[in-house]
């Protein structure tokens, strides 16, 4: 809804406009229809080609290919952390902002995750390398399931606390006024007012930590890689294959764009939100 | 009335127990997870590691990891890039994104189209945009070439040579993040006051004035912030610059994330590459602190 100017939209606005979104959006359909090249057809640069689905079959199906493994890694890790992150956070929020937790704690705990949120996530890769290495949790999924969850975990207790304070008062005393025990109040009366919330949390959560590359390169390893991580080994083989590193960033860009285009609505509040806080 | 005292201090003490289990997943997390390795990294900052089959061998360092830091020429270029680095990726996002923003809100119908274009990228791995700009640069089949060799220019490598390779990544980061600024001001200028803007229309304000005496004025906050906070997180980068130039040619697009990461895992030096994040950290922790003093000043001023 745009509200602004009165006078709308004229020509050169609209230019500039399509301007920049093809400098969005060509590079991105270019390398995707890179994949459909063969490599010939790439390295000579010819502006039309015959689609061919060589590379595609190639890094999905090849022997040599663990790319199905790596996805089906990025997407226990991405869901099972993104579960966690989400229980973590709302009953966090809910606690820290509905259930008269001391200022002191509340306050320290919301500056300690904002100052976390802004370290880069490297410099914690080696202290998380020797801990995990230490409890036997290297190069496991679930290693890298907990980092993740954590490195989300900031996010999406802004995020929960700003839709958890959207929850009125007066329903909350209501409920305990009936009688309400705390879980029941929990599910019957907060999740259904935060569910938007939680799924714009959900959707934000999900995709950074399907794209998190750092961290997932140092706790892993080519059992338990995921997507990002097989696409850097594409680009850094000897003899790289271009049309196979196309066609493997087409597919992992696929949670994205429908991501995108299902729900953007959520992608647009969880982002504006979280900057905002 | 004794009975409903008691069952209020039941309820109360049960109340209580509630606050502090629910906090419990999240307190473990942060706990575990992100204020241990913390430690963990300061207290390896001062210890020597080395690895012998499979086991650590460890021997105290005192203060030299950090003695040796200044003198550390990748550590020194690292944080010289970062710092380049971070001013002219987030200058190109802030005016980029801003001018996108202002034309967006003046589209009246199809903005959501602009708007799905343009968030795509921040929801693109990072490394899948270090691999896209990777073929872009390509000095043999990449399109930029193929676009400079129409006009009889080129081809030029740029991620090879060390006159073009920071600006080519800049380049790449501007392109990654430059929605996100995108959006934040996108919805900070649709949500400014409407009568203001029909108090400039009556004084018959040109677009200019209006942008220059109205939006602009307006928006300094939010512009501040988001450029504060975005410099700061600058400092992450590491995906693109892994893929598209290793930190070369020689350290010319060496970034401190980098750096760490070559010290600590590919030269397996963990000590040392504790006292580098622990510095990175102290940094960006001070950078943090002087971002949020700077915001509460502005935000007391406005």
């Amino acid at each position: 809804m745009s509200t602004v100017s009165p006078r709308g939209a004229h020509w050169p606005v609209l230019l500039t406009l399509a301007v920049a979104a093809l400098a969005v959006l060509v590079p991105v359909l270019w390398v995707v229809a890179g994949g459909f090249r063969t490599q010939i057809s790439l390295l000579i640069g010819e502006f039309w080609f015959t689609p061919n689905l060589a590379s595609f079959q190639e890094v999905l199906f090849s022997k040599t290919s663990e790319f199905l493994s790596n996805f089906r890694n990025s997407i226990i890790v991405a869901v099972v952390s993104t579960l966690l992150v989400l229980v973590a956070a709302t009953l966090g929020a809910w606690s820290l902002h509905r259930m008269q937790v001391p200022a002191w704690l509340r306050h320290s705990l919301l500056g300690w995750t904002m100052l976390f949120n802004t370290i880069p996530p490297i410099t914690l890769a080696g202290a998380w390398y020797t801990m995990f290495r230490t409890i036997g949790l290297d190069n496991t999924l679930t290693g890298l399931i907990l980092a993740h969850a954590t490195l989300n975990l900031p996010m999406a207790l802004w995020l929960m606390a700003v839709f958890v304070s959207d929850v009125p008062v007066e329903l909350e005393e209501a409920a305990r006024i009936d009688g309400a025990s705390t879980p029941l109040l929990l599910r019957k009366i907060v999740l259904p007012l935060v569910a938007p919330g939680l799924a714009a949390t959900a959707v934000l959560c999900f995709v950074f930590s399907w794209n998190e590359f750092a961290v997932a390169l140092t706790l892993t390893t080519s059992l338990t890689a995921t997507v990002p991580v097989a696409i850097a080994k594409f680009a850094q083989d000897f003899e790289i294959q271009y049309t196979q590193m196309a066609a493997s960033a087409a597919l992992s860009i696929i949670p994205a764009v429908i991501l995108l285009l299902v729900c953007q609505r959520y992608i647009v509040k969880g982002l504006t939100m979280g900057a905002v806080k | 009335m004794t009975t409903t005292a008691i069952a209020d201090a039941s309820a109360a003490r049960e109340e209580r127990l509630w606050r502090w289990l629910m906090l419990t997943p999240t307190g473990l997390l942060l706990a575990l997870f992100s204020i241990l390795p913390i430690l963990n990294l300061f207290a390896l900052s001062f210890l020597n590691v080395a690895w012998k089959d499979g086991r650590a061998e460890i021997s105290a360092a005192g203060l030299s990891h950090y003695a040796a830091l200044p003198s550390d020429n990748l550590f020194r270029a690292g944080l010289f890039n970062t710092i380049v680095f971070a001013i002219f990726a987030v200058l190109g996002q802030l005016v980029l994104g801003f001018v996108l923003a202002l034309l967006t809100s003046r589209v009246r119908r199809g903005s959501v189209i602009f708007r799905t274009i343009f968030i795509l990228p921040i929801l693109i791995p990072g490394i899948v945009i270090g691999a896209i700009w990777k073929l872009m640069y390509n000095p043999d089949f990449g399109l930029i070439n193929q676009m400079f060799g129409l006009v009889g220019l080129g081809p030029f490598d740029w991620l090879k040579s060390s006159d073009t390779a920071l600006m080519s990544v800049i380049i790449v980061d501007i392109w990654h993040w430059m929605p996100f600024c995108f959006l934040l001001f996108l919805a900070g200028i649709e949500s400014l006051p409407q009568d203001v803007y029909e108090a400039a229309e009556l004084d018959g304000a040109s677009w200019w004035q209006e942008l220059i005496y109205v939006t602009l004025p307006m928006m300094m906050p939010t512009i501040l912030v988001t450029a504060a906070f975005r410099i700061i997180v600058a400092f992450k980068v590491f995906d693109e610059v892994y893929l598209l130039t290793s930190g070369g040619p020689g350290t010319s697009t060496e970034v401190v994330s980098f750096t760490i990461y070559q010290r600590f895992f590919t030269e397996d030096r963990a000590g040392y590459g504790a006292s580098m994040s622990v510095v990175v950290i102290f940094i960006v922790a001070l950078m943090l602190v002087l971002a949020l003093a700077a915001r509460r000043r502005t935000g007391a001023a406005t």
